[in-house]
Order: structure tokens, then C-alpha cells, then sequence
């Protein structure tokens, strides 16, 4: 083990990924044809779907741009060892902020588009501070509080938009009426991929990486979440850190809640973020819990995602099959990637990417020499 | 039951925890295993009941070798060991706690278990409620429990590991006396592995002494306490002649500081730390220092007294404030507690410093965890993982994160693992910090390291602070009796 | 005619509450051995869909259960298989599949939504449904309510008054202690895992074939995680944890009463009150707050009130175990 032939080793590893895919296509291949339909024909539909015209792709990247949000905020929760499952409540309160703006306030685009840019973050904040104030202080673990406030945030909207904010012509329980137009935001070739939305989440991207790799903050994240005892010793405060990582986590949800309004939709509707926040969690758990990998792994989530709604259109069969693609490639991952690809829990990886990160191992793991176990 | 051991090996990597002992142990006899820690005591019991396979060498019981699979597979051979923390079920009622495990029948007999158990320990003189749950015991009446336990499952041969450490008076005199009555009247084999010389000089007949993984000697007990400490250390070497060093204002100090805890009681705790001083806490581990240590730290609330650092009263503060007023902390468990398995020495360095920006200068800290490494010898480079580094110098990597100047420094084994070259670098930079007028605390079981280092020193036992000892003064003599119990 | 509607009322959050019963019990069951499954959503959509799928084509019911306890049985041995075998984390590993398994019983149930299937035949206990009042709430059900109030006092008598119930509690608290006494920890820890799994895909398929017949997306979405919740709350107790899943259950026929009490008020604040209540019961029994309001409390009072208000997990919950 000690200098085993790294090179062939290192060659193996880079076809490592493709397994799970293959594993992921097999699976779905099966249930295709359990189905009677042609997986080839199934995947051309899918592919179709996602690059098969202008409006295809754009549509992708409108369906991207939320993803990458909340993958960006929650490899700040998985850093801090945080399970933020409320990432979906947070985008939804952001989205009803973001609506609130868009209902209630007139103004010209410039000033309306920044306004319902910060109620949104300040929206997903609140909601994803709440769970960790209920963490820290009442012991609550975030995964159930994170999964009550999810439900709460999806019957709020239900509420508003059969009450207080249904259209004049009465509650549908689909939606608002549609926004002013000041409040939209531009959207290119009349599609629902707003460049502007992709600016905020490259910024977004861009924000994380810098704050793993070159703050103290992220830093304390990285210690906390490997190591709480150890990183207390070394003076972090694991309340303020877990309240500060919720709170930016849900800030950059909340954003992507005010893309499905303002953007994919115009108006807030009944399943208004429809599980991104779900497959956020599982496209930070494919990347590793690292920054660098998401916008491929999410821009891959939103081509099967957007194809498989093709798929169910032109096939009649149903879309949850991109997300069941999606979640065995995921458990593959989960149950068989090294320890060396999942960074929670093992010691290896590291989500941020600090220098020193990027050297090739320096010394394999089980050279650590240690006191003589179970000794006096 | 006649045990022999011959030529136990017990090798981890290239640490040899044991390394060829061989002994005899008669039926209807108490028989001592002492030796300092470390010295392997622990390791050879985990073999001989089960825990762990020896590397190599054998076991006969009766004249016939046998080989452990479990501990149950040596209950079940008739070898049963009492751990310091008895291996039980805390919230389990006590009825419960010693049917598990019993036999295989779905239905449990409570009649007839509370039957036996009253019986058994009744035989003892133990007193055990079988309703009672187990975290409502005390230390005491949990080893008693264990006891009859692991009588009833068949154990002829009974080791005990430093079991006279939080039980009282009376339950240490009703536990001897059930000792004695095992040995003398049923022919068990009874081993005492412990520190505490006056009841090994008490209850047993024979005492094995192990010295860095092997035997160093067996003797005939009682016999002069000198004979087993020298067995046990070595020659405790007098204290090297160091410069005096004139002592300034007191920086800590501990008034009336009593803690409570579960296992153990410490009262009423008066000591003063000046500036510039090095200050050894001495004793056997789970004797109370540790806990004193972090009251000092504020990792730990007293029950009652106060703490002061610099004259301020310091008791409500916690552990950060603290940390930011200039004390200093390296703790024991290296991996655990204090440094964080996949950071870097640089990104260490960077959360350890007091003076904290908001975007880290990653050149100039990796500039100056470089320059620590060179002065702390740390083998290793700053963009080395903390895991990555052996025990060795992940130690000397907690002492370069601490910032200077310090008021106070506490440090757990602050020389545990090192080689001695390193141990004395170590102590040469401590001194270093004693002359800008740092007080250090340290705790060590070692007790070379507490003589040679130390101005004053106190020793615990069984919760209780000895009196200030000086070094110059005090003898080894004096110090084993204290660590054994003796005031 | 008021008491009337009252034991109807009460008969109803019985028979609402069965299936979560099941499902609370075989998670205890999984926990108390030291291993969470956190899938319980996904397992009980897909135990639901697969019942009624099976029951419909089979045209028989007792199957249909059966192919649920069989799905069941194989989501919990991917988390077993996951965190004793491959040493990989439960929570993620139970999270995937949680979400995997919502997708699964979307796309392989897609045929089946709202159809009429088979269902459980009601059975009144003969005697013993006459019996005034207690009879029409308890005993005048079908043979869900009755197997769920069975596997209470199973599973209570299984942990707390047999041997392998010992060892069971044993390996979830302090495991090394189990170990030293003779129990394979990890082979126990599957087999619970298992057949927790198994009792959850039953719980599932109790709510499509009997209290909430049929299957269409997203059936019974969320009622695993609340399983899970109540589990917590039951301090991993079955009683315990039998009433709470009754008392979600009430709160389910309280907010029908209430909707009808106040109509004006929209249906959906409502469907609230499990989630609210969620975070309530979790914050009583966690938080620090309630400890100092025990102390706060009379002497005497302290213990009774620590007793039902503070509960504490199995020591060695979620953390694996190796030997020696």
C-alpha cells in the first residue's frame, strides 16, 4: 500500500466517474424497458429535450441558474457539517418575498429588480437562521426542523395565493395573477433564461470559492464542520458559525427563489421551487462537497431534468424518471466513492480547496503512527 | 484456576506493548500487576480476557493452551476482567444489565435471576438493588454488579483494573474482603492491576512489575514500597540543578474550588500559580487533575469556589474569553481534541492566531508556519495535513500554534509520545516562555518529568490535592507514598 | 348525536394513526439497535404504490403487504449495507434513497394513479365491538388497527422483557458492553435494520390498501419524515411513541373540526398544525430551555416531569462498531 503504482491507481480514478453514470443508465435503462419503452429512444427524447433548439438550451440554463444557487449556499451548510434540508423553505421564502416586492411596491425596473433582489436573500436567510437557531439553542436537529419549515414555507405559499394575493378573478390555487412587467426581469428571446439571474449566480459561485479558499470564516466552517471539539480548543464559536453559514446558505436559496418567480415563472405559484432545492443537496453530494465540481454536476441535473419533461410530454412516460437517474447515480456515489470524493466524515478531501488542498497526497492516511492503542 | 502466560507479544506497527512476558498465576491467590503507564499492564489483561489476540506467545489455563475468540468466549473459559468503568448498560435496570447475555432463551427469568443475584451478592456482602437502573449506582455498587456478573457466568480467574479509583472507603473494604473470600475460601485466581502501592502491599501475595512492555520483576509482598517504585521507574533520578528562577505576582489562582461530578468528588481545591513558575500536578490518571486542569481552562464550571487569573475574577468566563485574556491550552488527545484531521498546519496556524482578518494572507501565514515548523522541529511542511504527521509531532505542532506572549499555559502531557530528545526540545522552549513570565500548569504522569521540571508540585489521589510540595525539597519517596494514597 | 360524532371522531384518528404506529414501531426497532434509517419516506411511498399495484393485480391483499414488507426489507438493507459494511454516512445514504424512493413509486406507479383497488375488508372483533363507547373506537376496525396495536405491546414486550430484546437495546447503547458479552453487534444491527424496513414497507402499504386506498403521486409524501419525528418525540419508546402518532393523528381530525368551526379561515393554514407541532414536541423534549424549567419546578415534581418531558437517544445511535 505504501507506494503502490499511483500512476495506474490515479488512471483508474479518472474513469471512476464513469460508473455510476453507466450504473445510473442501466438502472433506468431497466425500468425503460420494464415499461415496454425504448431506453434509446427514451434517452434521444431526453436529449431532445434539453439541446433539441435555441428554447431547449435556454430553457436549460433557466433551470440551472437556481440549481447553482443553492448548490453554492449549501457547500457553505456541508463544509460547516451542517444538513440543511430547509434549503427547499428557503428558496420558497425567498420566492414569496421576492413576490411581495413585485405585488406591492411600484417602481421602475432599476430600483424594483435590486428590491426584490435583497428581500428574497433576506427571506431565505431568515427561514434557514431559524433552523439554526433552533439547532443551537432548542437542540432541534436541522434535518426535521429543516423538513417542518419546508412544509410550512409550501403551505404559506398555498395560502397566499388562494387568499390574499389569488388573482381577481378568483383562487385557482395555481398562482398569482402575473407581475408587472417592471418587476419581471429581462429575459433573453422571450425564453425564461434571464442573463442577469446568471450573473448573480456566477457571483454567487464565485463568492463561495473565495470564502472557502481565502477567509477565516470559511476556514472556521471547514474546522467545524470536521471537527467541532477540536475547532472550539482553537476558538470558533460553533453557534455563530452554524447561524452565519444557515443564514448565507438560505441567502443565496432565497435568490434562486426569486428566479423561479421573476424568471422561470412571472408569478408565484403553487409548487413554486419544485424540489430544487432537494437536488441541490444531491448535486453537492455527487461534487464531494466541493465548489469547483457543481456547476457541471448541475448543469448535468438540468439537461435529464429538462429532458425527462420532454420525455414525459412526447412519451407520455412519467419525469420522474430524470430524477430517479439522478438519485441512483447519487446513492452509487454515496454507498461506493472513496472516502477521498466524499469530504464529510473522511479526512481526505476538503470542501473548499485551500492551498495545500490541491497537492497530490502527501502522506496515504495510515501512516499516521499513533500512542500505543489501549495502552494504560 | 492456574494461568500461565509464556511469552506474550502484543506489537502495534512497530510499538511493542508487550514484548515477551511470561508468569504464573496460582489458584486461591490475590496477584499485583503494577507498572507506570504505559508500561503494558492494560494491553496484557485486554489478551488474557479475551479483548485482543496476542501477536504472539500462549495462554494455559489448567496446564491446557487455549485461544480466545471474545471476551465472552473467555468468560465462557472461565476469565473474566472488571474495566475501571465497568462494562455495563447505564440506563438499563439492574435486573436487566445481568441477564443480557445470559443464555439464549427468548424469555427472561426474573425469579430466578433476582434469586441468584441476591444470593451471590449476598455471599459478597454487596449490596445491589435489582430494580435500581444502573446510572443511579454508584461507582462502587456498578463494579459490585459487574462482579457478581461475571462470577455468575462462570469466571474462575478475576482481573480487576484499578478498581479502588471512585468508590468509597466502606465499598473498597467490602470489595477486598470479597476478594480475600474468593481467593481463600473458592480457589479463584484473583489479578489487582493498579498504581496504588498501599493496597497492592495490602491485599496481595505477589506482585508482577512490567517496565516498557516487559517484566521487569516479581516480588513477594508486603515488601518495602522503594523496591516496587524502583522496579517500576527505574532510579528516580534526582533533580538536575537548574538556574533559580525568581517567580513574580501569582497569575492563577484557585480558591475553594470544589467540582462534583458522577465519579469522582474534589474538594475544596486552594492553589496559586505565579508568573514565571512551572507547576506539576502529579498523580494517578482519574485522580481528579485533569478536571482541576479545566476549571483552570474554563472547560469545565466548578461546583463552588473561585478562579482568578491576574488578580480578575475569571470563574463565569468561558473557555474563548479566556483564550483572547492570554491563556494558553494543549490537551491530551491530540486528533480529538485540539487539532482537526484534514486541515493543514497553515490553516491551523491561521485560526489559531489571535489577531484574525477577514481574507487570510495564505503567503504570509505559510511564510510563518514555515519558520515555526524550523523552531518547533516539526516534521512535516505547512501544507502538510494535521492528520498526516505522526503523534510525535503533532504535538510539538500544538505547541507552535500557541501565541506568545501567554499568561498562562496549561498542558496535559505535555512530553506523552515524544522521544526524549524531543521532550527535552520541548521543555527548553517551555523554559523559554517561564523566562517572558508565563506560569505553567502541567500534568503528567510521568513522574521523571514532574521531579526534573517542576518548582512546586501537588499530587492527586482519588479527588484529594496533597499538599504544595517543592521539589527541592520533597523526595521520591515522598511522592510515590502520595501517589499511592498515603498523606 | 353528540357522542356519537365524538366516537366516530375518536374511531377515525385510530385508525389514521395505525399505519404510522407500524412504522414508528419498526423504526424504534431499527434505532434501539444503533442505526438510523432515514429513507422512511421514500420506503413508504414505494411500499404503497407496490401494495396497491400487487393487491390490484393479484386481487389479494395479504400479497400485497407481503411485496411492501419486501420492499421495505430492501431499502433498509441499502442503509444497512451502507453504514456497517461500507462505513458510509446513514444520513446521506437514507436521505438519497428517501428522495430515490419518492421517484421510483412516481414513475413505476404512473399506470395505477386513481384506480380502484383492493382494500382491507373491515372486521369487527365479534363481543367485543358491543361493548358501549370503547368498543366503536378500539374494536370496530380491520385487521390494520389491530396488528398495529399489537406490534405496541410486541415490540414493547420484545425490547423490555426478552433476552434477544436486551441484546437489541444492548448494541444501541453501549455496544462494546454487548460485544462482551457475547452479541454480534453488526449481524444484529442488519437484522433489525431489515425488519424495521420490513414493518415500514407494511406500515406503507397499510396506507394504500386501507386508510387512504388508492395510490397517485406523491400518495403519502412527508409521513415518513413525520414517522421519524415521532420516533424522537417517543423517546424510542412504542407507547410513547404510539401516542404520538395518535396525537398527530388528532391533530389531523381536530383541523377538520376546526375548518368546519371556522370556515372563513383558509383550509390550508390547517394542514399547519402536524409541522407546527412537529417542531413543538422536538423543541420540549431537546432543549436546553425545558431542563431549566424542570429545575425551576418543585423538588417533587422534577423527576415526573423529567420523566415525560426530556428523552435521550440510544448512546450509541448512528455510530458504527467495530470489533475489539
Amino acid at each position: 500500500m505504501i507506494q503502490a503504482p499511483t500512476g495506474d491507481r490515479s488512471r483508474l480514478w479518472k474513469l471512476w466517474p464513469l460508473v455510476p453514470i453507466s450504473a445510473a443508465l442501466i438502472f433506468t435503462s431497466a425500468l425503460l424497458l420494464l415499461f415496454d419503452a425504448s431506453p434509446a429512444e427514451a434517452y434521444r427524447a431526453m436529449w431532445d429535450g434539453s439541446f433539441g433548439g435555441q428554447d431547449k438550451i435556454l430553457s436549460v440554463l433557466a433551470f440551472w441558474v437556481p440549481l447553482l444557487l443553492a448548490s453554492a449556499g449549501l457547500v457553505i451548510t456541508f463544509t460547516a457539517g451542517l444538513w440543511n434540508i430547509g434549503v427547499e423553505g428557503q428558496i420558497i421564502l425567498g420566492a414569496i418575498c421576492a413576490s411581495w416586492v413585485a405585488l406591492n411596491v411600484n417602481a421602475p425596473s432599476g430600483v424594483l429588480i435590486p428590491l426584490e433582489i435583497v428581500a428574497a436573500m433576506v427571506g431565505g436567510a431568515l427561514w434557514g437562521g431559524l433552523s439554526a437557531v433552533l439547532k443551537t439553542r432548542g437542540k432541534v436537529n436541522e434535518i426535521f426542523s429543516g423538513l417542518a419549515l419546508n412544509n410550512l414555507a409550501i403551505i404559506l405559499t398555498n395560502y397566499l395565493i388562494s387568499g390574499p394575493w389569488q388573482p381577481p378573478e378568483g383562487g385557482s390555487f395555481r398562482g398569482t395573477t402575473p407581475f408587472q412587467d417592471a418587476a419581471l426581469w429581462p429575459r433573453l428571446l422571450d425564453s425564461r433564461f434571464s442573463p442577469l439571474s446568471l450573473l448573480l449566480a456566477v457571483a454567487a459561485l464565485v463568492a463561495v470559492y473565495f470564502v472557502l479558499r481565502g477567509t477565516t470564516w470559511g476556514l472556521k466552517l471547514k474546522a467545524l464542520g470536521k471537527n467541532p471539539y477540536s475547532a472550539y480548543l482553537l476558538g470558533v464559536s460553533s453557534e455563530r458559525e452554524t447561524i452565519l453559514a444557515m443564514m448565507f446558505c438560505g441567502a443565496l436559496a432565497g435568490l434562486g427563489g426569486a428566479v423561479r418567480v421573476l424568471s422561470w415563472f412571472d408569478s408565484l405559484r403553487q409548487s413554486i421551487s419544485g424540489g430544487i432545492g432537494f437536488l441541490a443537496l444531491l448535486i453537492v453530494m455527487l461534487a464531494g462537497y466541493r465548489i469547483l465540481w457543481v456547476p457541471l454536476i448541475a448543469f448535468f441535473f438540468s439537461v435529464v431534468l429538462n429532458g425527462s419533461i420532454t420525455l414525459q410530454l412526447k412519451t407520455q412516460l412519467h419525469s420522474a424518471l430524470g430524477g430517479i437517474l439522478t438519485g441512483v447515480m447519487v446513492l452509487f456515489v454515496l454507498l461506493f466513492g472513496s472516502a477521498r470524493q466524499l469530504g464529510l466524515g473522511g479526512t481526505q478531501a476538503s470542501a473548499g480547496g485551500a492551498p495545500g488542498t490541491d497537492l497530490p497526497d502527501v502522506t496515504p492516511a495510515d501512516a499516521i503512527t499513533t500512542d500505543i492503542p489501549g495502552g494504560d | 484456576m492456574h494461568v500461565e502466560l509464556r511469552d506474550i507479544r502484543k506489537y502495534f506497527g512497530h510499538v511493542k506493548a508487550n514484548d515477551g512476558i511470561s508468569m504464573v498465576l496460582e489458584p486461591g491467590k490475590i496477584y499485583a500487576l503494577v507498572g507506570e503507564n504505559g508500561a503494558g499492564k492494560s494491553t496484557l489483561m485486554k489478551i488474557l480476557s479475551g479483548y485482543q489476540p496476542p501477536t504472539g506467545g500462549e495462554i494455559l489455563l489448567d496446564g491446557r493452551p487455549v485461544e480466545f475468540h471474545s471476551p465472552a468466549d473467555a468468560l465462557a473459559k472461565g476469565v473474566g476482567m472488571l474495566y475501571q468503568d465497568p462494562l455495563d448498560m447505564p440506563p438499563f435496570r439492574v435486573i436487566d444489565n445481568y441477564l443480557l447475555g445470559r443464555d439464549s432463551r427468548v424469555r427472561l427469568n426474573y425469579k430466578d435471576a433476582r434469586t441468584e443475584l441476591e444470593n451471590l451478592a449476598q455471599r459478597y456482602n454487596f449490596h445491589i438493588d435489582p430494580n435500581a437502573t444502573i446510572d443511579s449506582l454508584s461507582m462502587g455498587e456498578r463494579q459490585q454488579l459487574e462482579l457478581v456478573r461475571l462470577l455468575a457466568g462462570g469466571a474462575q480467574v478475576l482481573i480487576l483494573d484499578e478498581p479502588t479509583t471512585g468508590i468509597s472507603a466502606e465499598q473498597k473494604e467490602i470489595l477486598f474482603e470479597s476478594m480475600r473470600k474468593m481467593t481463600r475460601e473458592e480457589g479463584k485466581t484473583v489479578i489487582l492491576v493498579s498504581h496504588k502501592l498501599e493496597e497492592v502491599q495490602e491485599l496481595c501475595l505477589y506482585a508482577y512489575v512490567l517496565r516498557r512492555g516487559r517484566l521487569e520483576g516479581e516480588q513477594e509482598l508486603p515488601c518495602l514500597n522503594e523496591a516496587l517504585v524502583e522496579m517500576m521507574f527505574g532510579q528516580v533520578p534526582q533533580r538536575t540543578r537548574r538556574p533559580a528562577f525568581a517567580v513574580g505576582e501569582p497569575v492563577l489562582e484557585l480558591q475553594d474550588v470544589s467540582i462534583e461530578s458522577y465519579q469522582l468528588n474534589i474538594p475544596n481545591i486552594n492553589l496559586s500559580v505565579r508568573a514565571g513558575e512551572i507547576f506539576g500536578f502529579a498523580g494517578l490518571e482519574g485522580s481528579g487533575q485533569r478536571q482541576v486542569m479545566q476549571v483552570c481552562s474554563g472547560l469545565l464550571s466548578p461546583t463552588g469556589g473561585r478562579v482568578r487569573l491576574n488578580g480578575e475574577d475569571v470563574t463565569g468566563w468561558s473557555f474563548h474569553r479566556r483564550q483572547r485574556d492570554g491563556m494558553g491550552y494543549v490537551p491530551a488527545g491530540r486528533l480529538e481534541e485540539g487539532l482537526v484531521a484534514g486541515l493543514t498546519l497553515t490553516e491551523h496556524l491561521v485560526l489559531a492566531r489571535p489577531d484574525k482578518k477577514f481574507f487570510v494572507d495564505w503567503k504570509a501565514n505559510q511564510v510563518e508556519m514555515g519558520e515555526r515548523i524550523s523552531t518547533y522541529q516539526i516534521v512535516g511542511r505547512p501544507e502538510t495535513t494535521a492528520d498526516a504527521l505522526s503523534g510525535g509531532n503533532q504535538q510539538r505542532l500544538l505547541f507552535s500554534l500557541l501565541n506568545t506572549p501567554l499568561k498562562l499555559l496549561l498542558l496535559e502531557h505535555p512530553t506523552r509520545g515524544l522521544d526524549v530528545r524531543s521532550a527535552d526540545y520541548t521543555w527548553q522552549l517551555l523554559y523559554k516562555r517561564r523566562e517572558h513570565g508565563t506560569a505553567i500548569l502541567f500534568i503528567s504522569a510521568d513522574l521523571d518529568e514532574i521531579i526534573e521540571h517542576s518548582d512546586r508540585i501537588a499530587v492527586f489521589s482519588g479527588g484529594v490535592m496533597s499538599r504544595v510540595l517543592d521539589t527541592q525539597s520533597t523526595t521520591a519517596e515522598e511522592l510515590g507514598h502520595l501517589i499511592g494514597g498515603q498523606a | 348525536m353528540e357522542n356519537a360524532q365524538l366516537i366516530a371522531v375518536l374511531a377515525s384518528i385510530i385508525l389514521q394513526a395505525s399505519p404510522l404506529i407500524i412504522a414508528v414501531c419498526g423504526e424504534i426497532l431499527t434505532e434501539r439497535s444503533g442505526v438510523v434509517n432515514l429513507s422512511l419516506d421514500g420506503t413508504m411511498l414505494m411500499a404503497a404504490m407496490t401494495a396497491f399495484v400487487v393487491g390490484l393485480k393479484t386481487d389479494n391483499i395479504w400479497l400485497g403487504f407481503a411485496a411492501a414488507a419486501v420492499i421495505g426489507a430492501i431499502f433498509a438493507a441499502i442503509v444497512a449495507l451502507g453504514s456497517i459494511r461500507l462505513g458510509q454516512s446513514q444520513v446521506a445514504v437514507g436521505f438519497v434513497l428517501a428522495l430515490l424512493g419518492d421517484d421510483l413509486s412516481a414513475f413505476l406507479g404512473q399506470n395505477y394513479t386513481r384506480m380502484r383497488g383492493v382494500s382491507v375488508p373491515h372486521y369487527g372483533i365479534p363481543v367485543l365491538k358491543d361493548i358501549p363507547v370503547v368498543g366503536p373506537i378500539l374494536f370496530d376496525h380491520d385487521v390494520v388497527v389491530y396488528f398495529a396495536m399489537a406490534l405496541i405491546v410486541v415490540t414493547w414486550w420484545w425490547l423490555n422483557r426478552t433476552q434477544p430484546g436486551l441484546k437489541l437495546r444492548g448494541s444501541g447503547e453501549r455496544p462494546t458492553a454487548a460485544f462482551a458479552r457475547g452479541v454480534d453487534v453488526n449481524r444484529l444491527r442488519y437484522l433489525y435494520t431489515i425488519l424495521g424496513g420490513a414493518l415500514v414497507g407494511i406500515a406503507g402499504a397499510a396506507f394504500s390498501l386501507d386508510v387512504k386506498i388508492g395510490w397517485s403521486d406523491g400518495h403519502i409524501r412527508g409521513t415518513g419524515w413525520i414517522a421519524l419525528a415521532i420516533v424522537i418525540f417517543g423517546g424510542w419508546s412504542p407507547i410513547r411513541g404510539a401516542f404520538g402518532a395518535l396525537l398527530f393523528g388528532a391533530t389531523k381530525a381536530l383541523a377538520t373540526v376546526l375548518q368546519r368551526a371556522f370556515p372563513e379561515v383558509s383550509v390550508v393554514a390547517f394542514n399547519s398544525i402536524p409541522w407546527i407541532l412537529m417542531i413543538l414536541v422536538l423543541l420540549a423534549v431537546g432543549s436546553d430551555y425545558t431542563e431549566r424549567f424542570i429545575n425551576a419546578m418543585p423538588r417533587g415534581w422534577q423527576r415526573p416531569l423529567r420523566r415525560v418531558l426530556r428523552v435521550s437517544p440510544p448512546m450509541a445511535l448512528g455510530t458504527p462498531f467495530h470489533e475489539g
